[in-house]
Order: C-alpha cells, then sequence, then structure tokens
C-alpha cells in the first residue's frame, strides 16, 4: 500500500512538474503576475510528492518488502538497519529517485529564498528547473521504477553489494548529488537569463551563493568518496582516475571556475558571455557524468546496471538539454555588452587565468575520458587512459595556478600592483622555500621534485594567510587595532583564506603520500616482525570471527615503536553469507596525520598469510583540505553580501532595483 | 595598452596555453596509455616485449601457482592462446581459476607476461564487459560470470 502510494506520488510529481515548468513561462509571455507566481506553490508540491515517493521507498527498504522487485534484488533482512536505509539509493533505480528528489529540493529552495528576485526571472527559472524534473521524473517512471512488485513475494532479498555496506554509501551519494544537481540552479538560472535577455552584475550576485552552495557539497562529497574507496577498497589508493571519479571531478573544476569568473562579473560586470556558458557547461557536466555512471557505458561499481534503454533515454535528455542551453546561447550571446575594462595585471586579469587554466584542465580530463569510447565505437581498439596520462596532462597543467593562487587575492581590481603583491608575498615565499630545503634535505635521495611541491604548497597555504593579515594591517599597524580590523574583514575575505589555505594541504597531503610511502607485500607466520613507517608490526595470527551477516578471518597486529608499545591493529578477509562474496577490510591506523594500511592476502596452507603494509605519511591532508575547502564555502555562504534570500536593500524594490540598474 | 591590444594579449595568451595543453595530450597519448588484448590476438598482434598492455581473459583452471614469499604465476586464455602470466602481490578478492581477470603489466621477451596490477570483478577499474565481448565473439561462454550490479 505505502509502495503504491509512493509510485503514485512520483506520477503526481511528474504531472506537477509539467505544470510548473509550463504555467510560469506562459505567465512570463503573457506578462501575467499570477501565473507567473504558480512556479512558488507548484516547486514546494513537487518537492513534497518526490519526497513522499522516497520516502515510500525507504519504508520498504527499512522494513525488507521483498515484495518490491528493488528491495528484494538490493537488499537483505540481516544487513544492519542503516545500511537497509542507505541501500536506497545503493541501486540504480533508488540512486535516480534520490537524484530527482535532490533536484527538486534544490526547486523548492529557490522558490522560498527566491522573493527578492524579478518576478520573470524567478518564474523562468522555476519553470527550466521543473523542466529538468519533469525530464528525470519521466526517465525514473519510465525505464528505472523502484516501485514495481513481484508476485508471489520472495522470503529473502539478494543482499546489498558487500561494498556498499558501509557508513561511507550513507553519506558520500547524498552529498555528491547535493554538489552534482545543485548546479543545475546555475543552469537554470543561466537559461532564464538567455531567455529573459537581461544579464548584469546582479545576476552574477544571484547565482554566486548557489553556485558556492553546490561547489562546497561537491567537494565534501568527492573528498568523502575518496576516502572511502581508500578504505574500502583495501588497495591503499584514493584516487585512480577512473572516468566515474573523473564524471565527478569535471563539474567540480568548471564550477570551481564558474564561483571565479562570476566574482569577476558581479563586481566588474565583465566575463559575462563566459560566465553564463560556464554556468551552462558545468550542469552539462553534471548531466554528462550521470549518463556515463547511469547508462552502463561504462562498467564500474558505479554502474548498478546495464539496460541499453535507460542509455538512450539519457543520453536523450543530455542531447535536449545541453543542446538547446547552448542553442540559446548562440543565439542571445551575440546581444550581450562586454563589460569592465581590465589591465592584464590586475584581479580580473588572474581571475582569467585561473579561468583559462581550469576550463583547459577540465578539458583534458573530458578527452582522457570520453577517448576510450570514441576510439572503441570508431575502430574496435580498447584502451585504457589510467593516472600516467592524467599525471602528465592534468597535473602539469595545474602546477602554474597553483603557484598563482596566492598572488590573485592580492591583486587590485582594474590594475593590480604584481611588485606589491610580490613584496607582500615574499615572507611566505621564503618560509615554504626553506621548507622546501628542509624536506629535500631531510629525505635525500628521493624523488627530487616532491621538495618543491611541498614548497608550492606551504607557499599555498601561507600566501592565503597573508591576503586578510595584510588587509587588516598587521606589521604596519599596532596588533590590537590590526586584531579589531581582520575582525571586521568581510566572511568572504575568510572563505576566500580558508578555501585556498585547504587547496595547500590538499597538495602537501598529496604529494607526502604519493613520493614518500612506503610499501611492504610480505609473507607472515604468527611470531614474525616487519618495519613499516619508524613502527615494528607484530603478526599474532588469524582468528575467526562473526558479524551480522558475515564471518570473517581476523589477523592481529601489535605495534612497537622504539621497543615500547604503540597500539594494534586488526585487519580482515570477510565473507558476506548472502552472495558468498569475500571482501578485504583493511586494518588503517592513525598517528597524527599519517596513517599505517595494513591489508591481508591470500593464507597458505601452512598458516603464512600473505601482507601488504603501507605506511602513508600525512595522507589525512589529502582530505582535511578538501573540508577546508567546504569550510571556506560555509563562511562565504555566511556572508552577509551573498546570503541566499539577500540583497536586504533591494528586498522591498526587487522590480524596481533592477529596472534601475539597467 | 589599447582595449585591442589587451584582447590581442589575453587571446595570444589562451590560445598559447591550449597549444600546449594539446601537445601534451597528444603526447601522453603515445606514450601513457594501454591497449587491450586477450591471449589469441596477442600472438596475431607481434608486439615488443616491453611493450605496456591490459591483458583480459579467463585464468586457466589448475593454473594457479603460488611460489615462493608472494610471486603467484597463473596463465590466461581465450581457449584460442593463453599467455602465462608472473605476479608480485596480493590478489583481489575475487581472483579465482576459470574466471575473469584484467592484467596490466609488460610483455617479456620469453613471451609471457610481467604484471603489476591484477584486477578482478568488483574492482573499480576492472571490466568485465570487455573481456566478455571478446571471449564472446571468440565462441566462448563465460561460466558463472556474475555481472556486478
Amino acid at each position: 500500500m505505502i509502495v503504491e502510494l509512493g509510485h503514485y506520488a512520483l506520477v503526481l510529481a511528474l504531472a506537477t512538474a509539467l505544470l510548473q515548468c509550463l504555467l510560469p513561462l506562459v505567465g512570463v509571455l503573457t506578462s501575467d503576475p499570477a501565473l507567473m507566481r504558480t512556479g512558488t506553490n507548484a516547486a514546494y508540491a513537487g518537492f513534497g510528492l518526490t519526497l513522499l515517493a522516497f520516502c515510500a521507498l525507504a519504508t520498504a527498504y527499512v522494513t525488507s518488502d521483498f515484495s518490491v522487485v528493488n528491495v528484494f534484488e538490493n537488499s537483505h533482512s540481516q544487513i544492519p538497519v542503516i545500511y537497509r536505509f542507505s541501500g536506497v539509493w545503493g541501486n540504480h533505480e533508488g540512486s535516480m529517485l534520490l537524484w530527482l528528489l535532490i533536484l527538486s529540493f534544490f526547486s523548492a529552495l529557490v522558490a522560498f529564498f527566491g522573493s527578492h528576485l524579478p518576478e520573470r526571472l524567478k518564474a523562468l527559472v522555476l519553470s527550466v528547473q521543473a523542466a529538468l524534473a519533469a525530464a528525470f521524473a519521466l526517465f525514473v517512471l519510465a525505464t528505472s521504477n523502484p516501485f514495481l512488485r513481484l508476485d508471489p513475494a520472495p522470503g529473502e532479498g539478494r543482499d546489498l553489494n558487500p561494498v556498499l555496506q558501509d557508513v561511507g554509501l550513507a553519506i558520500h551519494p547524498p552529498l555528491l548529488y547535493l554538489g552534482y544537481v545543485g548546479f543545475s540552479v546555475c543552469f537554470s538560472f543561466a537559461v532564464a537569463a538567455l531567455i529573459d535577455g537581461r544579464i548584469d552584475a546582479a545576476w552574477a550576485r544571484w547565482v554566486r551563493p548557489w553556485a558556492l552552495m553546490a561547489w562546497s557539497f561537491l567537494t565534501v562529497g568527492i573528498a568523502m568518496g575518496s576516502y572511502w574507496a581508500y578504505y574500502e577498497l583495501g588497495w591503499g589508493g584514493w584516487w585512480f582516475w577512473d572516468p566515474v571519479e573523473n564524471a565527478s571531478f569535471m563539474p567540480w573544476l568548471a564550477g570551481t571556475a564558474l564561483l571565479h569568473s562570476a566574482l569577476v562579473m558581479e563586481k566588474r560586470e565583465a566575463l559575462k558571455i563566459w560566465t553564463v556558458l560556464l554556468a551552462i557547461l558545468t550542469f552539462s557536466l553534471s548531466l554528462l557524468g550521470t549518463f556515463l555512471v547511469r547508462s552502463g557505458v561504462l562498467t564500474s561499481v558505479h554502474a548498478f546496471a546495464t539496460d541499453p534503454r535507460r542509455g538512450v533515454f539519457i543520453l536523450a535528455i543530455l542531447v535536449i538539454v545541453i543542446g538547446g542551453a547552448l542553442s540559446l546561447f548562440a543565439l542571445r550571446a551575440g546581444t550581450l555588452k562586454a563589460g569592465g575594462l581590465f589591465a592584464p595585471i590586475s584581479r580580473e586579469g588572474a581571475l582569467v587565468l585561473n579561468n583559462l587554466i581550469l576550463t583547459t584542465a577540465t578539458a583534458t580530463v573530458l578527452i582522457g575520458t570520453l577517448y576510450p569510447l570514441v576510439l572503441e565505437t570508431l575502430t574496435g581498439a580498447k584502451i585504457s587512459v589510467g593516472p600516467p596520462f592524467f599525471n602528465l596532462t592534468f597535473g602539469l597543467l595545474m602546477m602554474p595556478l597553483l603557484f598563482v593562487v596566492p598572488f590573485g587575492p592580492m591583486l587590485a581590481w582594474k590594475r593590480g600592483d604584481l611588485a606589491g603583491a610580490a613584496e607582500r608575498l615574499l615572507t611566505s615565499a621564503l618560509l615554504a622555500l626553506l621548507v622546501g630545503a628542509v624536506v629535500l634535505y631531510g629525505a635525500w635521495g628521493g624523488p627530487i621534485l616532491a621538495p618543491f611541491i611541498i614548497a608550492l604548497g606551504v607557499f599555498l597555504m601561507l600566501g592565503a594567510l597573508a591576503e586578510p593579515a595584510f588587509r587588516a594591517g598587521f606589521g604596519k599597524l599596532g596588533f590590537m587595532l590590526a586584531l579589531r580590523r581582520l575582525r571586521g574583514l568581510p566572511r568572504s575575505t575568510f572563505g576566500t583564506a580558508f578555501a585556498h589555505f585547504g587547496l595547500g594541504v590538499t597538495l602537501i597531503g598529496i604529494v607526502c603520500a604519493t613520493a614518500y610511502q612506503t610499501e611492504a607485500i610480505v609473507e607472515m607466520r604468527p611470531g614474525q616482525t616487519i618495519e613499516a613507517g619508524g613502527y615494528s608490526l607484530t603478526f599474532d595470527g588469524l582468528r575467526p570471527a562473526a558479524g551480522p551477516n558475515y564471518s570473517e578471518e581476523r589477523g592481529h597486529f601489535s605495534l612497537r615503536k622504539g621497543g615500547v608499545d604503540a597500539g594494534e591493529v586488526w585487519s580482515s578477509k570477510r565473507v558476506y553469507t548472502a552472495r558468498r562474496m569475500p571482501t578485504t577490510e583493511a586494518g588503517i591506523r592513525t598517528f597524527g596525520f599519517s596513517q599505517l594500511y595494513v591489508s591481508l592476502g591470500d593464507s597458505k596452507e601452512d598458516g603464512a598469510v600473505v601482507v601488504r603494509i603501507w605506511w602513508k605519511p600525512w595522507v589525512l591532508c589529502i582530505w582535511l583540505g578538501a573540508l577546508l575547502m567546504f569550510a571556506g564555502g560555509a563562511v562565504s555562504l555566511s556572508d552577509r553580501r551573498l546570503r541566499i534570500g539577500v540583497p536586504a536593500r533591494s528586498r522591498q524594490r526587487p522590480i524596481q532595483a533592477v529596472e534601475a540598474g539597467e | 595598452m589599447s582595449r585591442k591590444q589587451k584582447r590581442l594579449a589575453l587571446i595570444s595568451g589562451a590560445v598559447g596555453f591550449v597549444s600546449l595543453a594539446v601537445l601534451l595530450v597528444l603526447f601522453a597519448f603515445s606514450q601513457a596509455v594501454a591497449y587491450f588484448y586477450v591471449p589469441g590476438d596477442l600472438a596475431k598482434a607481434k608486439l615488443a616485449p616491453g611493450t605496456r598492455i591490459r591483458l583480459g581473459g579467463l585464468v586457466a583452471t589448475g593454473s594457479v601457482q603460488r611460489a615462493a614469499g608472494t610471486q603467484v604465476h597463473f596463465t590466461v586464455t581465450d581457449t584460442i592462446g593463453a599467455v602465462p602470466v608472473t605476479y608480485d602481490g596480493i590478489l583481489p578478492d575475487l581472483f579465482r581459476e576459470g574466471q575473469g581477470v584484467v592484467a596490466e603489466g609488460r610483455l617479456t621477451a620469453d613471451g609471457g607476461f610481467a604484471a603489476d596490477t591484477v584486477l578482478a570483478k568488483h574492482d573499480e577499474t576492472y571490466m568485465p564487459k570487455d573481456v566478455a565481448d571478446r571471449l564472446k565473439a571468440q565462441g566462448v561462454t563465460l561460466g558463472g560470470q556474475e555481472t556486478i550490479r
């Protein structure tokens, strides 16, 4: 009954989306304010109905209702309840429903916070959002319906893939989708503005908070996925340049570019055409990612099922949405006037450089991801484009950007003073070089590039701190006065500093964990000892154990450092009973920012076990940096000038304010 | 600088950077990608020893031998050809005799294959479809091949 209710709610959500798409649009065309305003309530209704559908499916999962095909195929009554719940999106159908839920959630947010928007723009944005929602609701209902029943109902489910029975599944996809789908708002704003034919600095001010929010969620979403793969897959890797990872990384890169170009547009009314194009491209890359992951074009742990109908359907959505938006763009871009002038050395110039590098880097990732597919279609040859390709292209192209980042915020708008900026960054640069020299000396004989990149990371971190410090006047004014001025700086200054600082932290984590990790693969018998990262591990033997739906062999290792006890590590080989599927549970022990990572291999007849042990120095910095970037986004969002729903000044007279700005 | 000169500087800078990127991509494609072969095609392809490839097929039944330490020997077959593979490390959880596998590494001078990565089934970069397509084209049916959902 509940499941049928959910099914019905989803059909109603589709109908609501169609209304929400058409009515406000007709309202705009006929200049009928009453029709324009229907979008708001339709958006709330659409969200409510989709939420109802989602809750119905979640109920079926939590109560293990195996008469539902989707639950039967992807769940099991012995799975702990939290994984039964997160299992809702651990399969194709449920995950598309989550996608749709988040899309309608963002529509509702626009409806709620958009009271200050010009009515025409708001109506058009909601209409475009609804068009997307309708397309995906139709996709779910027509090709991926999670509400279909089985008769007779089986007694037990086929189990959830053991790899997915983890808190990672509970956190990673929702965060990722909040980011991925969040960019739909920027897309809708871009298309709405193109239809309306009015794009000015105010547009950028409205779009930037949404871009910032989506970007922040995407940042943690990707970082969470990376950490999940790191501890769950048991091979100690945290990024594989897998096409599916690239699919989420490309919108992130383009979204980062969008954040920065929208800044130029908001402050200086320059880069208008480019920013609108980026807003379209960013969400197009999100859609492309959805297509790559969900169509079955790529086979990976993320591709739950392959059904050609689905691929064709998403491809059709992709072509219509992206093609339509770009055609509209081509039609209208010529009518947009170029904005303010600026010298090459200026804040704008630095942000243009940022955009140039980020978009080029995005393009190389796109080429590396799609080339194997294209080549196979054209010639039948199968190639794998892996880390060597991306390190060489993406890695090298990003280096200049990392070096330029600290300079950007130091330059003034319009015309910057490069020598002055360099002078202010001198201390940071010298300290960074000092750190690099110490690392070079300490790790003599190691990879020669690593100390330089670490120095670059330190430069990024210190440079990020130097900017607010300089603006507050530390070193020039008295300490107390500078501290007071620091507190008076706008929040977005701290947001920038946090995010750029986090970038440096991530860079250092990546370099240290890649260049200075040690790896040992050895055969160990109980009682044997091995050295890793200054710790000695003694293998004490395997012990059988059992969990709620698996049995396992747990290997116990005692750790000692300099003869002193330093704790223990468990690592195990599990077999999940329902699918008879073996998995490796890595044993991870954290020391500061570094980790000792122990993974078990096959055991031999004589009691020996193959053990793989990594020492991963500073590896936690990779994800810590991403969290700092998220914090930067959150701090910026809380800025009075940026908060969604503000600017307070124009709140009373939204329409007049825009007309005045023309 | 006049407006025109500024625009020219901007465009030439952008063109320069993008050309650099294009050159890098072309270079990387010639150096850093691995072609996929099944044993039957490998014999025909006559590649030079040391070429980096991906080798896919079935693990021949009864061929897995664990040597001293962490060394493993096994044979990858597609029923037409067979290639002996050596690997030093931990095999993936779902590595089984008679089931699909993809190994990445280099051809050795004696006609064998030294793998540095072995992927099986649910591993993220594993592509069972590739193996399945090639094997199906050669008339081999995959017993017990459970696709991951």
